[in-house]
């Protein structure tokens, strides 16, 4: 099935793109690479691939733009792939489309984790199911009904909002400002504080230990993300 | 006691080092000698030439009049010649040396003929001499021609013989300084026998002269002269020479000879012959200026700065001095510069106020000077020039207006008591005039004074004394009173003056010290070369009344082309290059100097005791006279001072800056190629492993591990060095926003999983742990530093513990470990970026905890070691921030 998958790596560094075919196509993804911006672009035309990774700094055009020209119209995940890890530079592409992002020095098995759930999550926006499941959470989107372990979780209306956006979009990093203004509005987005509260309570709730989260992560700087 | 006196005296030898040491660094100079023009001295330096240049020396020629000799021009022949630089003066153009060329040719010698010679204006110096140093300066030697008459100190007695002004003279100094004389000598009857063969040139000077000058007298004379100077140059020679070696002689050493000048044109001849006398004596020569009372008039401050000048020229060190009592100021510098000899002009004629003095000046100088030889010398110049009284007595320079007044209140003064002459006796009335009198006197000059004195004795005797209306007198005692009180009426407002004039001096002075005071306060005060600058500069305004501009040099000993401080004077190109030459050469330049005085500014280089540091630039209308010169200097002295305390200031910071850098580059080159190195020389060894040689599972596994663990350390070490020079840079501009605390701890110990697995981990946050404003990317590299160092340090097995708490607007965390502790010596520097404690574990740059204090500072907090009570470290960093306000938290979501 993995055959049908194919990855597209934007990068000019020869030895990574070579790194990159070598381990995903051990995963059985199809690779195709391109060395800079345009030719990216073209192949990504051309091949429709289900996901790209694409570096930031590549010599032809700033990753950005080729970023935001991609997202004209290619609706599949992308991966922000980059040495560059100022949080402006990282927010700025997941501002600009991009679901996620790694800076190099990465682990291939955490790549590899990343790439799953993002294609997870772009099959998941196909079918709208109404009941989301990730290992022993339950979560009924419908009645409002939060389950860990079979057993009902007590959670205030924001609390549950909060748990629906991050659930609904797991695998992509939620910037702080993305959140802020989907649970409390466009007027909230500077109450960092307000974030970190209910996220500490959501952990409480919904993590079996929650000085060491499984669910909801902490993107240093940048924002949280769900993990399935 | 022998071998004590033969010991050379210290100053003496110091003096003969000196000399050697300049001359050594300097080109030598030969001047071939003459007793006049025509004897053939170009002909000999050609000859010399041809010579050396036969030996394969590189000799050239700088400048040379043949006045086409036929014998001469066959001597250039084979001779590089450096053309001469051409100036056009008032259309007519004038061939001068080209300092320039010949310095940038740089040959072994060059020759220049005409020592004496005065350039033409517009050149750089107005003398070529003054060329001849520059270019000895270089490093070249020169050969060049002289004759006796140019010679300042002997122009005089030549002018005498032969009845011709010398005009191109020159000091004395460059002839002493010369390496060789040569004398060329010819007797007087074959000179005249070439005379009359028309051989000889003379420039500048009518036939009927000429004539008049080639007598066999006058030629006797000269060469007389001329071979004099040479023979006590051999003489001071063989002095210098048994100095060196130790040979007791017959000389006296340590003779010093005082000559006093004046502003008259008779001291010109009497500092010559003073210079004379020190040269054979070999003494050293001091000129002194005794300042009188009263002000010199332009036309006498122009001579005086004229003598002065030339006491210079011939060598002399120069001083002034100021007192009313003439005598006494001399004998106090003599005293004091320990002279053996004063030579001092005759005063020309008596005065009648000389009357008033206890004999003359001479006589007194003679009875009090002791020990010290005095040489009174006759003076044989008559004519308009009036002796310039250094007298005691005070001067007539009161205005009209000051006579006209005190006429009127003596008139008044004798109309007011005319009518109480009966009723309070004509004698009452001589004591209210001699108050009159002395009061006029705190007010007004001696002139008047002594006009009101003989009013009032005239009045008194005609109004007063009867018979009134004569001016005949009955009785004797009237006419003893009489004169007993116009004398006492004139001595009252003599002394009178006398004191205010001395009050005045003083006053002076005082102003002096006290400008010099402020000086020397403000610029002690002054930090920075900047408001040294400026301090100086109004100081200058102030004291001086000069607008002036400094340049300074760039720290590598060439001017700066810039002004250094806002001025009012424009300087042009032409202004700077004379201010470089001034540097180069520290000496003044530019308007009332002997160099390029076509300049409108005046430059005196700033010399300090260890470097030069720049040039002043003033722009006066009239030259310094010779007190305000003094004053200059020490004020010079003073703003060189404190510019040379900046320069230096800022020479050491820039040393200790590189010398920083240059430790930083050590260590960074010590430490990280180390570091660098060391993993990867682990992946490649584990690489090539694996490519080459048949391994099990398990190896493969463990040359895995080694690989992976290799990179993450490289990958630390750079992050390390990022996070290094961000700070270093200045670049952290940390993103302050609320966090949770739990949120923090447990990223580092997730990111640190692998570290940690060995260790307990004991992670203690207090529930109301309020939410604190940090940056959470440079809070979480802080806490990972820690808690890695810990997990470097401490043994396996203990307990590693994370306390995060919040206590009076400020969150406090500490990290804790079992570990070896600090070394309580080295705890003030492990916050050092590479500073790593001794005997420590291998592995580690020493950046980790100066990234931490880095970033705990970007935020405004502050870090701190201790060593725990049972054995291990608490490192805490405290972080102030306010507790966040939730006043609307609750607000309810827009769902």
């Amino acid at each position: 099935m993995n055959s049908e998958v194919i990855i597209l790596v934007i990068d000019d560094e020869i030895q990574i793109r070579r790194l990159l075919e070598i381990t995903l196509s051990s995963e059985s993804y199809k690779v195709l690479e391109a060395s800079d911006g345009k030719s990216g672009i073209i192949a990504a035309a051309t091949h429709n691939p289900s996901l790209i990774l694409l570096d930031l700094g590549l010599p032809d055009e700033d990753g950005q733009s080729i970023l935001i020209k991609l997202r004209e119209w290619y609706t599949n995940p992308i991966i922000i792939l980059s040495v560059r890890n100022s949080d402006e530079d990282i927010i700025r592409a997941l501002d600009n489309g991009a679901i996620d992002y790694l800076t190099k020095p990465f682990r291939i098995g955490e790549l590899q984790a990343r790439i799953r759930s993002a294609l997870r999550l772009a099959q998941s926006a196909n079918n709208s199911s109404s009941i989301l499941t990730f290992n022993s959470l339950n979560i009924d989107l419908v009645n409002h009904v939060v389950k860990r372990n079979d057993e009902i979780l007590k959670l205030t209306s924001t609390e549950f909002s909060l748990l629906v956006l991050l659930a609904k979009n797991a695998g992509k990093v939620l910037t702080h400002q993305y959140i802020l203004k989907e649970i409390w509005g466009h007027g909230y987005i500077e109450q960092t504080q307000y974030l970190r509260v209910f996220i500490a309570q959501l952990r409480k709730k919904i993590e079996d230990d929650p000085a060491d989260p499984l669910y909801i992560v902490t993107e240093s700087g940048i924002g949280y993300r769900f993990q399935g | 006691m022998t071998q004590e006196m033969s010991r050379p005296n210290p100053d003496e030898l110091l003096a003969s080092i000196k000399l050697d040491e300049e001359r050594s660094n300097r080109g030598k100079l030969k001047i071939f000698f003459g007793m006049c023009a025509g004897v053939g001295k170009t002909y000999a330096m050609l000859k010399a030439a041809q010579v050396e240049k036969l030996k394969g020396i590189d000799i050239v020629i700088g400048y040379i009049e043949t006045h086409d000799r036929k014998e001469t021009n066959q001597l250039l022949h084979g001779l590089e010649v450096i053309p001469p630089a051409i100036n056009e003066y008032k259309k007519v153009l004038l061939k001068e040396v080209d300092i320039d060329s010949i310095v940038s040719r740089k040959p072994e010698v060059v020759l220049v003929d005409e020592l004496a010679h005065t350039n033409a204006p517009g050149s750089r110096h107005t003398k070529r001499f003054q060329d001849v140093m520059e270019i000895l300066d270089n490093g070249i030697n020169v050969y060049t021609t002289l004759n006796v008459q140019h010679l300042e100190s002997r122009s005089e007695t030549v002018s005498q013989i032969t009845g011709i002004v010398v005009r191109e003279t020159l000091p004395d100094e460059i002839f002493e300084i010369a390496d060789e004389i040569e004398l060329v000598d010819l007797t007087p009857d074959e000179l005249l026998q070439r005379f009359s063969e028309g051989k000889v040139y003379s420039p500048g000077q009518s036939q009927e002269a000429v004539r008049n000058f080639f007598r066999k007298g006058n030629i006797t004379a000269l060469r007389e002269m001329a071979l004099r100077i040479v023979a006590d140059r051999v003489d001071i020679q063989l002095r210098q020479y048994m100095q060196q070696k130790r040979i007791s002689g017959p000389w006296k050493s340590g003779l010093r000879l005082m000559v006093i000048l004046g502003a008259s044109t008779e001291s010109v001849s009497l500092i010559r012959w003073a210079k004379n006398l020190s040269y054979t004596m070999g003494a050293t020569m001091l000129a002194l200026y005794v300042e009188p009372a009263k002000k010199l008039s332009p036309v006498q401050q122009e001579k005086l700065t004229r003598n002065i000048n030339l006491a210079k020229q011939l060598g002399a060190e120069f001083i002034s001095t100021s007192g009313v009592d003439y005598v006494k100021a001399i004998l106090n510098i003599a005293h004091k510069e320990n002279i053996s000899h004063i030579i001092i002009a005759k005063p020309r004629r008596r005065n009648f106020l000389s009357l008033f003095r206890l004999g003359n000046y001479i006589n007194q100088l003679v009875q009090h000077s002791g020990n010290i030889d005095v040489y009174v010398m006759g003076s044989n110049i008559t004519g308009d020039e009036k002796y310039q009284k250094y007298s005691t007595l005070p001067s007539f320079s009161s205005g009209f207006s000051q006579y006209f007044l005190s006429g009127i209140i003596t008139v008044l003064l004798a109309i007011a008591f005319y009518p109480f002459k009966n009723l309070i006796g004509y004698q009452v009335v001589s004591f209210a005039m001699l108050f009159m009198i002395s009061i006029l006197a705190i007010f007004y000059g001696i002139g008047p004074i002594l006009l009101s004195a003989t009013l009032c004795a005239l009045c008194w005797n005609y109004f007063f004394i009867p018979p009134e209306f004569t001016l005949h007198i009955d009785k004797a005692e009237d006419v003893l009173m009489l004169v007993m009180f116009f004398t006492i009426a004139l001595l009252n407002g003599i002394l009178t003056t006398r004191v205010r004039k001395q009050e005045k001096l003083t006053r002076d002075r005082e102003e002096r010290t006290s400008a010099l005071y402020h000086l020397t306060r403000d610029l002690s005060l002054a930090s920075g070369m900047n408001e040294v600058l400026n301090v100086s500069v109004s100081a200058i305004l102030k004291f001086f009344s000069l607008e002036s501009a400094v340049i300074l040099q760039g720290g590598n000993n060439e001017l700066h082309n810039e002004i250094r401080h806002e001025s009012k004077l424009k300087l042009n190109e032409s202004d700077m290059s004379i201010a470089s030459w001034s540097f180069f050469h520290a000496g003044k330049a530019g308007k009332f100097t002997d160099t390029l005085p076509s300049s409108s500014f005046t430059f005196y280089p700033l010399t300090g005791s260890k470097m030069r540091l720049g040039v002043i630039a003033i722009k006066h209308l009239n030259a310094f006279n010779a007190d305000e010169e003094i004053f200059w200097d020490t004020f010079k002295t003073q703003v060189s001072n404190a510019l040379e305390r900046e320069f230096l200031n800022d020479l050491a910071i820039r040393a200790s800056i590189l010398n920083e850098s240059e430790k930083l580059y050590k260590t960074l080159f010590n430490s990280i190629s180390h570091e660098l190195r060391i993993p990867v020389a682990t992946i490649m060894g584990a690489t090539d492993t694996l490519m080459s040689i048949d391994y099990n599972k398990e190896t493969y596994q463990k040359l895995n591990n080694e690989i992976f663990t290799a990179s993450e350390r490289l990958n630390r070490l750079i992050e390390n060095l990022l996070n290094m020079s961000r700070i270093e840079s200045n670049r952290i501009r940390p993103h302050m926003d609320w966090h949770d605390v739990n949120d923090l701890a447990a990223k580092v110990t997730q990111s640190l999983r692998g570290e940690l697995q060995n260790f307990n981990v004991e992670l203690v946050i207090p529930d109301d742990t309020p939410l604190v404003k940090f940056d959470f990317g440079l809070m979480e590299q802080v806490l990972q530093n820690l808690v890695y160092n810990a997990t470097q340090y401490a043994a396996k097995g203990t307990t590693i513990r994370i306390k995060i708490y919040y206590d009076s607007h400020h969150c406090y965390l500490q990290v804790m470990d079992r570990g070896p502790g600090f070394p309580p010596d080295t705890i003030p520097f492990v916050f050092n970026k590479f500073y790593r404690v001794e005997g420590t574990i291998p592995g580690g740059t020493g950046l980790g905890l100066s990234i931490v204090k880095g970033f705990v500072e970007a935020q405004n907090g502050s870090v701190t070691i201790e060593n725990r009570q049972n054995g291990g470290a608490r490192i805490t960093v405290k972080i102030p921030s306010e507790k966040p306000d939730f006043e609307r938290i609750e607000t309810p979501n827009k769902e």
